[in-house]
């Protein structure tokens, strides 16, 4: 099993796994941490302080500011855990120092909804708080 | 409990919880940068340039490049004080201090008009942000072009040129139609080109054959059908795909595609190619359509119709002049153009044709996240625009109906 660090660093916090992929700019509020997309599976919810764990990123490439500006009004996740990277995800999250990594399939889908894990991208493993 | 001496062992001992530990196996960095580019990303060339290898790396990364190349023209996302709000427009204002980009650099639609800004409902605040968002940009060097269309508005580069185009259907239409290279870049990894003159050699820019095929089903299609494609396309393929059982595209269908496919997922590239390759195949029929349709298309009437997300180059205002030739628009119709067409269609007399059948005429903004619709004001909207739709009902909240530009005249003129 094989994972990529896309950025780097460390994180704490509990997994909020989403079905849909995430078009930052459109779904998710820069100011909150919201997601206003009805037809998203999380419509409603905060992705601010999770570990956010989604498919990938999708549409507009100014979705990056939008993880820019989480970041600068404390609503972003502590770290993003994606299956398939892009560059709107990837840039945000390096210009906002939030650590984020991509997954193989398999391990992608071990990760659950509402764990707890701690995450060092310098280290060799997650760990899941049961 | 494995006794293992590791850090690992020793977190788990601290937190006295029950823990499992998935171990994984990390790949190594993959991206080869040259000494002076390890020497920047260490930052011993300023912060500017630290920040800009920083993010090439990640996104380097992320789209499994090896090294970076030089491109020759960076286009910008990020400058409409609407998207990019306080957070950005400080950054920008930051950075333009000290940074100066290194390649031709033009740049993304604002949120108004300067020339009629005043008659809409625009507050002082958000003028005063945007404007400070212009400058902070020529400043650091870009070329205030203000459309999402540089493709219609500048001479192209000679064949397989690297280019590197943050707006999503410009990257998809230089890939796909300009025999460009560009990664569908973001807003960050398009301004790191641009500040460095670099940016990654990921997959779409190699000659890669499409892995799905997507087989057009549906006869005589218009430019919203091409652009519910784009918008179906865009959610199930990878970095590109090949749609087959189409003709060429006239400029409207062709745009249309280009704009729905970059707003629905990471697709940066479309072929077009009858024949049957060994990819995995889709079929776009009715079913999809209408599937697709439904998803975007929330009533059936609006108050206002808006033209233009891409902004409309001049072949299609010289064809929107010769359909209002002798009518009027029973509503308000707004119609977003960039600056540069606006000029040649004022010479060649399509301006007068479309402004006196009723269409407001803007310039350097677009329908997509323009904050000149408030749902305050405004119910619902008709474009035939599938990324305007999109934006629309996300951001600005509001109703859409979706309708081909035939049916617009048709249907809204008198």
């Amino acid at each position: 099993m094989t994972w990529k660090v896309i950025v780097k660093g460390k994180a704490k916090g509990k997994i909020m796994k989403t079905k849909d992929p995430i078009n930052f700019l459109g779904a998710v509020d820069k100011k909150s941490g919201i997601i206003r997309d009805e037809l998203h599976d999380r419509f409603q919810q905060s992705i601010k302080d999770t570990i956010l764990v989604f498919p990938h990123g999708i549409g507009s490439s100014v979705g990056a500011y939008t993880i820019y500006s989480l970041k600068s009004n404390n609503s972003a996740p502590k770290a993003m855990i994606c299956q398939k990277s892009d560059l709107t995800v990837a840039s945000g999250c390096a210009l906002a120092n939030i650590p984020m990594i991509t997954a193989s399939k398999e391990q992608y889908d071990s990760l659950k909804d509402g764990q707890k894990i701690n995450l060092d991208t310098d280290d060799s493993a997650i760990i899941f708080h049961e | 409990m494995v006794l293992i001496i590791s850090r690992v062992v020793i977190v788990l001992l601290l937190s006295q919880e029950r823990c499992t530990i998935l171990y994984l196996k990390r790949n190594k960095l993959t991206m080869e940068l040259t000494k002076d580019e390890e020497l920047a990303l260490k930052g011993e060339k300023g912060e500017t340039l630290e920040m800009a290898y920083r993010i090439l790396v990640a996104t380097g990364e992320a789209t499994n490049a090896d090294r970076l190349v030089p491109i020759r023209w960076a286009h910008i996302s990020g400058v409409n004080y609407n998207t990019i709000g306080d957070a950005g427009e400080e950054f920008l204002s930051d950075l333009s201090q000290h940074a100066k980009v290194q390649v031709k650099t033009t740049l993304n639609p604002m949120g108004y008009d300067i020339d009629n800004v005043s008659e809409y409902d625009i507050g002082e605040d958000f003028i005063e942000k945007q404007e400070s968002i212009r400058r902070s940009y020529e400043r650091i060097g870009v070329i205030p072009s203000f459309s999402c269309i540089p493709y219609e508005i500048y001479d192209l580069p000679e064949k397989g040129t690297q280019v590197s185009f943050a707006e999503s259907n410009a990257a998809i239409y230089a890939n796909s139609i300009a025999h460009l290279k560009t990664n569908k870049e973001s807003a960050f990894s398009a301004l790191a080109s641009a500040l460095t003159g670099k940016s990654p050699y990921s997959d779409l820019r190699k000659n890669d054959k499409p892995n799905l095929t997507i087989r057009m089903k549906l006869e005589n299609p218009d430019e919203l059908t091409f652009g519910l494609l784009g918008f179906f396309a865009g959610k199930i393929a990878d970095d590109s795909v090949t749609i087959s059982g189409t003709k060429e595209l006239d400029k409207r269908s062709c745009k249309s595609l280009c704009g729905g496919m970059g707003t629905s997922g990471t697709c940066g590239k479309f072929v077009l190619n009858n024949e049957e390759s060994g990819s995995e195949k889709v079929d776009f029929d009715d079913k999809e359509f209408q599937k697709t349709f439904d998803e975007l298309n929330t009533t059936d009437t609006g108050d206002l119709i808006t033209l233009g997300s891409p902004q409309l180059g001049l072949e299609e205002i010289a064809d929107l002049a010769a359909m209002l030739k002798g009518k009027n628009f029973k509503k308000r119709c707004m119609v977003f153009c960039p600056r540069a067409v606006q000029e040649q269609a004022r010479k060649l007399g399509y301006y007068n044709e479309v402004k006196r059948a009723g269409c407001e005429i803007l310039c350097d903004c677009c329908t997509c996240l323009t904050p000149l619709i408030d749902k305050k004001n405004v119910d619902a909207v008709t474009t035939n625009s599938i990324k305007g739709a999109y934006y629309l009902k996300n951001s600005n909240g509001v109703g859409v109906n979706l309708k081909p530009i035939r049916k617009i005249i048709e249907e809204e003129t008198k």
